[in-house]
C-alpha cells in the first residue's frame, strides 16, 4: 500500500478546503442555518408536531443529509474533475498508486470535509431548534457511510464530467431535487398513498429516514432496510470506479 | 548491460482508428541521453504516454528498469519521472507544496533536504512559498522538471522540454540535463528542437507516422548520412558550368558567383583535388572556398520526406 501517496492526495484535498474555507465550510452552514432560522424556528413553530418530535427538530437530520448529499458529491465530483480539467491528472495516471489508493485520497478527503460539515451543521442547529440524539453512535455512522456513499457517487460524476455544466447537472438537476423529495422536511407517510409507494424509489428516502431514527427513534421506514438500501448504494458506486479504472473510462486513451 | 527501458512491438490504436503507434520496439540504455525526433503527430507523446503509464497500449510490452509497466506498475513506475510537454500545474498551490505532493504520490517519504536541493539547482528556491500562477512560464516549466524529480528517478522523460523557453533558460536546462545525467539519470527527450539533440543526445531515434525509422548514436548519424559541401567563390562569374564539366556533381549559384561541390565524407575518395585540377584546366579561378557539413535538421528532414 502506497500510503504516501494516499496521504498526498488526502492532505492535497483537503488544503483546498482550508484555502477555500468559505465556500467548502462557512457557505453550506450559512445556507443551512438560513433553512433552520425559516423553516425551524420562524414558520416551524406555527407547524403541528410530526409524530412527538416538533417541525423544527424533525427537519434537523433531513437538513444534515441535504447538505452532506450535495457538498460529498460537490467535493468529490470537483476533486478529480479539476485534474482532468488543468491536465494535472496525468501525475496521477503516472504515478504508482493502485485504483484503492487513488479512492481513498479523493473520496475519503471528500467525505472527511462532509463529515466535518455535518457535525458543524448539527452544533449549529442546536443554536436554533432544541432537538435529541437518541442513537448517536448510529447518527454517526449513517453520517460517515453516507458522506463515504455520496462522495463515491461525486467522483464517478467527476471522471463522466467532461465541461462545467455536466459537473452541475446531477447535483442541481437529480441530487437535489431527490434530496427535496426524499423526506428532508416532511415524513413520506404525510404523502397520498400513491406518491409514497413512488417516493420508495428514491434512494435518499432511506438515508434520511434511517438518519432520522437516530435522532428520535422514528421512521418512514424499516431502519435495517435503510442501511441495507445506504450499501447497496455504496457498493454499487464502488464497482463503477472499479470499473473506470480497469477500462481507463474517460482518464486513460 | 541490460537497457533500462524496453519497448517491444508497442502499438497504439486510439478509438477513433488512428494508428498512432505501429510495432515500435527499442531499447534505451542506461545512463544515456536518449533523443526522439518526429514531426507532429509522429507518435512520441503517445510513445511516452504509454511508458508512463497515461496511455493504454493495444499490444506490444514495455519494461521500464526490468520490470513491466502494466504488471509491475508500482516498480517500473517508480523509476520514471515525467514533464509533460504542457504546463498543466495547480495554480493555487505552492512550489514547495506542489513538489512535496509529487514526491509523496510516487510512495517516497517526505525529504525537506532532497526538495532543498531539488529546488536550488533549478532557482525555484527563493519562490519556493509561491503560488505557482505568480510565475512566469520559464519558471512555470522549471516547476514542472522539479516535480518530476522529487521522487528521485532513475529515468527522467522531457517531452518537448524547452518549447516556448527563452535561449538563456534553454541552455540552463541542457546543462541541468547534462548535470542529471552526470549523477546516473537516464533522460528520454522529445524535440522539435535539432539544435537540442545536436547538442544533447547521445542517441538519436526518428519517429514518423507511428514508426520508428531510425535509431542511430548521433556522431555516427552524422558521419554517415551527413553530406559536406565545398562552396568557391568565384573570381568572375560564370554563365553555366562548361560542358566538359558536367560530369562533376557541382552546382552554379543563382548569380553565377560561385561554385557548390557536393561530396560523401564517408567516400574513399572525395574528388576536391581533381576538381580543383580541372578547373584550373578550364582557366576558372576562385578568390575563397569554404566547406560546410550537413546539419541534423538536414538529415532529419531527408530522412522524414523519404518515408512513403
Amino acid at each position: 500500500m502506497n500510503v504516501h501517496a494516499i496521504r498526498a492526495i488526502y492532505g492535497f484535498e483537503l488544503a483546498r478546503t482550508w484555502r477555500t474555507l468559505f465556500q467548502s465550510i462557512a457557505s453550506p452552514v450559512l445556507s443551512t442555518s438560513l433553512y433552520f432560522i425559516v423553516f425551524g424556528a420562524a414558520i416551524g413553530s406555527r407547524m403541528a408536531h410530526i409524530g412527538a418530535v416538533s417541525y423544527g427538530a424533525f427537519i434537523v437530520p433531513g437538513l444534515i443529509m441535504l447538505s452532506i448529499l450535495t457538498e460529498s458529491v460537490a467535493n468529490a465530483s470537483f476533486g478529480i474533475y479539476m485534474p482532468k480539467y488543468s491536465g494535472t491528472i496525468y501525475e496521477i495516471l503516472s504515478a504508482p498508486v493502485s485504483v484503492l489508493e487513488i479512492v481513498i485520497g479523493y473520496v475519503g478527503a471528500a467525505a472527511t470535509k462532509s463529515v466535518i460539515l455535518g457535525t458543524i451543521i448539527l452544533i449549529t442547529a442546536r443554536l436554533f431548534v432544541a432537538f435529541t440524539i437518541e442513537h448517536p453512535l448510529w447518527m454517526a455512522a449513517s453520517l460517515v457511510l453516507t458522506s463515504i456513499t455520496f462522495s463515491f457517487f461525486g467522483f464517478i460524476i467527476g471522471v463522466w464530467a467532461d465541461g462545467w455544466e455536466k459537473l452541475q447537472i446531477v447535483p442541481t438537476m437529480i441530487v437535489t431535487p431527490l434530496a427535496f423529495l426524499g423526506g428532508s422536511f416532511y415524513s413520506i407517510n404525510m404523502l397520498p398513498p400513491l406518491w409514497q409507494k413512488v417516493a420508495l424509489f428514491n434512494p435518499i428516502v432511506y438515508l434520511v429516514s434511517g438518519f432520522r431514527w437516530s435522532f428520535y427513534g422514528v421512521s418512514d421506514v424499516n431502519v435495517l432496510v435503510s442501511f441495507a438500501m445506504t450499501l447497496v448504494f455504496l457498493l454499487a458506486c464502488m464497482l463503477a470506479v472499479w470499473a473506470i479504472f480497469r477500462t481507463g473510462y474517460k482518464l486513460k486513451a | 548491460m541490460e537497457p533500462i527501458i524496453s519497448v517491444s512491438h508497442l502499438t497504439k490504436t486510439y478509438a477513433s482508428g488512428f494508428h498512432a503507434l505501429k510495432d515500435v520496439s527499442l531499447e534505451i540504455r542506461r545512463g544515456e541521453i536518449f533523443a526522439l525526433l518526429g514531426p507532429n503527430g509522429a507518435g512520441k507523446t503517445t510513445l511516452i504516454s504509454i511508458v508512463c503509464g497515461i496511455v493504454n497500449p493495444t499490444s506490444g510490452t514495455v519494461l521500464a528498469d526490468g520490470h513491466d509497466i502494466i504488471r509491475d506498475y508500482r516498480v517500473a513506475r517508480a523509476a520514471i519521472g515525467l514533464v509533460p510537454q504542457e504546463l498543466t500545474t495547480d495554480a493555487f498551490e505552492s512550489v514547495w507544496d506542489t513538489v512535496g505532493f509529487s514526491r509523496g504520490l510516487f510512495g517516497k517519504p517526505p525529504d525537506a533536504a532532497y526538495l532543498e536541493k531539488v529546488l536550488r539547482d533549478l532557482s525555484l528556491w527563493e519562490r519556493r512559498h509561491s503560488r505557482i500562477m505568480t510565475l512566469s512560464g520559464g519558471m512555470k516549466r522549471r516547476v514542472m522538471i522539479a516535480k518530476a524529480l522529487a521522487h528521485e528517478p532513475r529515468i527522467l522523460f522531457l517531452d518537448e522540454p524547452t518549447a516556448g523557453v527563452d535561449v538563456e533558460l534553454r541552455r540552463a536546462m541542457w546543462e541541468m540535463v547534462r548535470s542529471l545525467r552526470q549523477n546516473g539519470v537516464t533522460i528520454i527527450l522529445t524535440t522539435h528542437y535539432i539544435e537540442e539533440a545536436e547538442e544533447m543526445a547521445d542517441r538519436i531515434g526518428v519517429i514518423s507516422r507511428g514508426e520508428l525509422i531510425l535509431i542511430e548514436e548521433k556522431r555516427a548519424l552524422m558521419t554517415k548520412l551527413g553530406e559536406k559541401r565545398l562552396t568557391l567563390q568565384l573570381r568572375s562569374p560564370l554563365q553555366s558550368i562548361p560542358g566538359e564539366l558536367a560530369d562533376t556533381a557541382l552546382a552554379l549559384s543563382a548569380d553565377g558567383t560561385e561554385l557548390v561541390y557536393t561530396f560523401d565524407t564517408q567516400g574513399e575518395r572525395t574528388g576536391i583535388a581533381t576538381l580543383l585540377r580541372r578547373l584550373a584546366e578550364h582557366g576558372i579561378d576562385f578568390k575563397d572556398l569554404h566547406t560546410t557539413q550537413s546539419s541534423l535538421e538536414d538529415i532529419f528532414v531527408s530522412l522524414v520526406r523519404s518515408r512513403p
